[in-house]
């Protein structure tokens, strides 16, 4: 059956050919979400090649700065805070740990904590005892790295939502990225059924706590999700989801081991590149074939889906602007590593104030240049809508009375 | 278009056939509206024309089912995408994406088109539907009416010939009730789709239908024919239909309008008689004092605009309030503020004259109770005794009492059901059994008459009057005009969180287009509103004169 033509089943549809509207969207094409997340992952591996404060917080700062000048106008995108909090969180965590568990290395004392005594088995592990700013700075300057990791992430997740990501997938994962979306649309509606039934627990006169609550309130909200599931199921399969493409048993079969195997590479070959102890003779290879295997599974897995895609991301120019920014930062921090520069990871014994060098402070401004380079988000909706522009003969059908 | 032939359905399981030997032939391009009381078959009926029954559902198909040509024994659901589309009762249960262009997309997608073919049919279906003003909203921020014309959108974007329906409007207001429905009315004629559509409501969507195909019980044969003709003898039909019998019109008509231009003769037979108005309950105690009242109530949530704005209101014992009003106008809220549950921003709800929430939810469970928009919030357990049983503890109730409630409600209900089987009418009678064991002063209801037949709603009228007769406060919300005409005293019209009229009955309803019941509407300006006010005057005003007295 050839579905790729415009069959006119019901006829007398008015076909405006091409919209107006459709060319002003094509001069500020949004950037890419793969290239948001390139240029975020650059500024993580960036972060995670150096363990210098101030290089630290100044990644933090770009990132800010791109989040606030190209955050998109919806609920998704409110996040950002809430990373920033949680990766003072982390900072603050790790040094608690330092504190209480410390590594007691170090000459300049601040605090003399008493030290618990263990027994002698548990040789390397101490439980109070004295703080001294050596260790403290190592600890902060550790939990800072993770903070940033995180807030890098965050970063991503809000200047481009994931859910665009996953409509970016190639086919062969497009069952699972769908599972994802559905779940993460899913989840405020179970919230909200929780909430409702908690209230009507109330109405019911219940004062019950602990594991009677939990069930009484577990059912019924468990009901509806089941029975919610059940009905997006029967509604997809009526709008035609999982229509079988012409793929045999053999090649599926294929398609998923290449891919097993694609991943499994990419996996040693992240850890061998991250971990500076592994040699570089089994990260390359490793980084090769994964590669290449999980380019021959998505190849051999999305011939299976015969599926089209409405207003794909396209990957313009200013998107490759953003996305090498992030790869000029990461090369920028992982060249100063390798040139044994101590800025990279300043000394904390003897504990020495960190400095500041060119090559990284470079990178750091590449890497907010997104922040004026990408093209802007759009207006929120109400606004957008005026601003389109659309002629008399497509304006909008009042329906109803 | 769609063709049964003798086409039978039994559930695995099930002691008999749900449908047993349809034959339909329904033709391109008709309106058909699927009408039944509660567990006629109306739901297994619209699943096989889509392949929803048995490919999802399970259960033995005899017979054949072609659909656009195609047998749905061989072509599953997504199979047919591109000839049926299929809307549900609840929109955002069946929605994929959460945004408005991506969900109408979904169905062409799957069926691989061309990007620029998707780009303008998603266009032309924003534009046919009304929704171009919110294209790039999140679903979540809609409107119900604006959520189910999405779903219909989302159908709609495959070109397909036939949508099936399963009651679209049930859980809408009037108005967005009425958008639906003209934009469906408009595909019909615009389009020539063919639409299979079943509705409990029928005042609301029968004048738009070509045909009517009425299911009576399983087992029983189908009638399919003109809608005055099938409605006549159909065990469910809307007030103007019933009214037609009562006087004896011939063509029934179905709309009012066409019923409006018979009524003079039905007019000049009842004379100068007046509905009469049903007196307050008494009970024990002095009718017309005030079991609940609010007075300056304000509410918000989180940061959002105020959903209540100082609202003043009083629930009398003995009467029945209702309260209507749009989607969103604030009437859950308000009754969760009356029931207690929710303690308000600003102003005081009290119950005979003490502040309600100074009670713990224990005491209030048996002064005032709330039966909320689903009532399977309330059940856990898996019997209906149990729940009976836990009721009677809860509320401090002799044991017994709930079940003696519930048996006069629903009589012959077997106790050992799982209440989750049980049929929405039957559900909410076991939750108003559950909430009233405490012999509450006040019950409220919220939207109780959803996804009741009107048997099912005539036995709730009955009840909550006999409560109100009992000299209990009844506060009920509903879109359900017919309903509110025969079951209320008293109405509150609540708009974005304010009063804007309170009055007895008639005065509201009869001044308002959107809320008018059908009777009124036919007999304005005389002030009926139930085909039952019309049926007593004319008992009383003697015999039924023969159809030679009315010409």
């Amino acid at each position: 059956m050839n579905t790729s033509t415009d069959r006119p089943l019901i006829g007398r549809w008015s076909s405006a050919a091409r919209l107006p509207g459709a060319q002003s969207l094509r001069a500020r094409l949004p950037t890419h979400p793969l290239a948001w997340w390139i240029w975020a992952l650059g500024l993580a591996a960036a972060a995670s090649r150096t363990t210098n404060p101030l290089l630290l917080l100044l990644i933090v700062a770009a990132a800010a700065f791109v989040v606030a000048a190209r955050r998109p106008m919806t609920t998704w995108a409110r996040g950002f805070r809430a990373y920033l909090i949680f990766g003072l969180v982390v900072v603050a965590i790790r040094t608690v740990f330092h504190i209480v568990l410390g590594g007691g290395y170090g000459e300049t004392v601040l605090v003399g904590l008493p030290e618990i005594a263990l027994p002698e088995w548990t040789a390397g592990i101490r439980i109070g005892g004295a703080v001294t700013a050596e260790g403290l700075a190592s600890a902060v300057y550790d939990g800072l790295r993770l903070a940033t990791l995180l807030v890098c992430v965050g970063a991503a997740v809000t200047v481009a939502d994931p859910r665009r990501l996953l409509k970016s997938l190639p086919g062969a994962l497009y069952e699972a990225g769908l599972v994802v979306i559905v779940a993460v649309s899913m989840a405020p509606t179970l919230i909200e059924s929780a909430v409702r039934v908690r209230r009507a627990r109330q109405l019911r006169g219940s004062s019950a706590r602990g594991l009677r609550a939990f069930r009484s309130i577990a059912m019924p909200v468990l009901d509806q999700a089941l029975g919610r599931a059940v009905a997006l199921a029967a509604a997809m399969d009526a709008r035609g989801y999982g229509r079988v493409g012409s793929l045999t048993a053999g090649a599926r079969r294929t398609s998923a081991a290449l891919l097993l195997a694609g991943l499994l590479g990419l996996c040693l070959a992240a850890y061998g590149l991250l971990d500076a102890a592994t040699p570089g003779t089994v990260a390359v290879p490793a980084l090769v074939v994964g590669v290449a295997a999980s380019v021959t599974g998505l190849v051999i897995g999305s011939r299976r889906m015969v599926r089209s895609r409405y207003r794909p991301d396209r990957f313009d120019p200013r998107s490759a602007l953003v996305a090498g920014c992030g790869v000029a930062i990461a090369t920028l921090f992982f060249l100063t590593e390798f040139s044994g520069d101590p800025v990279s990871h300043p000394s904390t014994f003897p504990l020495l104030w960190p400095q500041l060098a060119l090559l990284p402070l470079l990178g750091i401004a590449v890497a907010a240049l997104p922040g004026v380079l990408s093209t802007p988000v759009e207006p929120p909706p109400d606004q957008a809508h005026s601003t389109q522009g659309r002629p008399e003969s497509v304006r909008s059908v009042r329906v109803g009375p | 278009m769609i063709t049964f032939e003798k086409v039978s359905v039994r559930y695995s399981g099930a002691p008999s056939d749900t449908l047993t030997d349809v034959d339909l032939v329904l033709p391109p391009g008709e309106f058909c509206l699927v009408v039944g009381p509660t567990g006629s078959g109306k739901t297994t009926l619209l699943g096989a024309a889509t392949g929803h029954v048995p490919h999802f559902t399970g259960g033995l198909l005899r017979g054949r089912v072609l659909v656009g040509g195609r047998d749905t024994r061989t072509h599953p659901p997504r199979e047919l995408a591109d000839v049926v589309g299929a809307v549900g009762q609840r929109p955002m249960d069946g929605f994929v994406t959460d945004s408005v262009e991506d969900e109408m997309a979904f169905v062409m997608e799957s069926l691989a088109l061309e990007a620029a073919v998707m780009r303008r049919r998603v266009e032309e279906t924003l534009d046919l539907l009304g929704l171009a003003d919110v294209r790039r909203k999140s679903l979540a921020e809609l409107s119900s009416g604006q959520q189910q014309r999405v779903a219909i959108g989302a159908a709609l974007t495959a070109h397909p010939q036939v949508l099936v329906l399963d009651e679209p409007t049930s859980a809408l207001d009037p108005g967005a009730a009425e958008e639906v429905l003209a934009a469906l009315h408009r595909l019909v004629h615009d389009l020539g789709v063919t639409v299979l559509l079943s509705e409990h409501r029928l005042e609301r969507v029968v004048q738009y239908a070509d045909s009517v195909l009425s299911l009576t019980a399983p087992g029983q044969p189908l009638q399919y024919g003109p809608p005055g003709d099938v409605l006549a003898q159909s065990l469910v039909a809307p007030p103007v239909v019933a009214l037609a019998k009562l006087a004896g019109w011939s063509p029934v008509p179905v709309s009012v309008r066409d019923a409006r231009r018979l009524a003079p003769t039905l007019r000049k037979r009842l004379g100068d008689a007046a509905p009469a108005i049903r007196a307050p309950g008494n009970g024990d105690r002095p009718p017309r004092a005030a079991v609940l009242s609010a007075r300056g109530v304000w509410q918000r949530y989180r940061r959002g605009p105020a959903v209540l704005r100082g609202v003043d209101l009083d629930v009398r014992a003995g009467e029945v309030l209702a309260v209507m009003g749009r989607n969103g106008a604030g009437k859950t809220t308000l009754l969760s503020a009356l029931q207690g549950g929710l303690k308000p921003e600003r102003g005081t709800v009290s119950l005979d004259g003490s502040p309600v929430r100074a009670a713990t939810s224990r005491d209030r469970r048996r002064s005032v109770s709330l039966v909320p928009q689903e009532p399977g919030d309330l059940l856990y357990l898996d019997t209906v005794h149990a729940e009976c049983a836990q009721a009677d503890g809860e509320s401090g109730a002799a044991a017994g009492i709930t079940l003696a409630l519930l048996s006069r409600l629903i009589p012959g209900l077997d106790e050992g059901t799982d209440p989750r089987d049980l049929s929405e009418g039957q559900r909410l009678c076991l939750v108003l059994a559950i909430q009233m064991a405490g012999l509450p002063r006040a019950v409220l209801l919220d939207e109780p008459t959803r996804g009741l037949d009107y048997a099912a709603k005539d036995r709730l009228t009955e009840i909550l009057i006999d409560l109100a007769r009992a000299g209990t406060a009844v506060a009920l919300s509903s879109h359900d005009v017919e309903f509110v005409a025969a079951t209320a005293d008293r109405v509150v019209v609540l708009s974005d969180g304010e009063i804007i009229a309170d009055a007895p009955t008639p005065e509201v309803v009869l001044s308002s287009p959107t809320y008018a019941p059908q009777v009124a509407k036919i007999l304005a300006p005389a002030s009926w509103l139930t085909v039952r006010q019309v049926e007593a005057a004319l008992r009383a005003r003697g015999p039924l004169a023969s159809n030679e007295a009315l010409r």
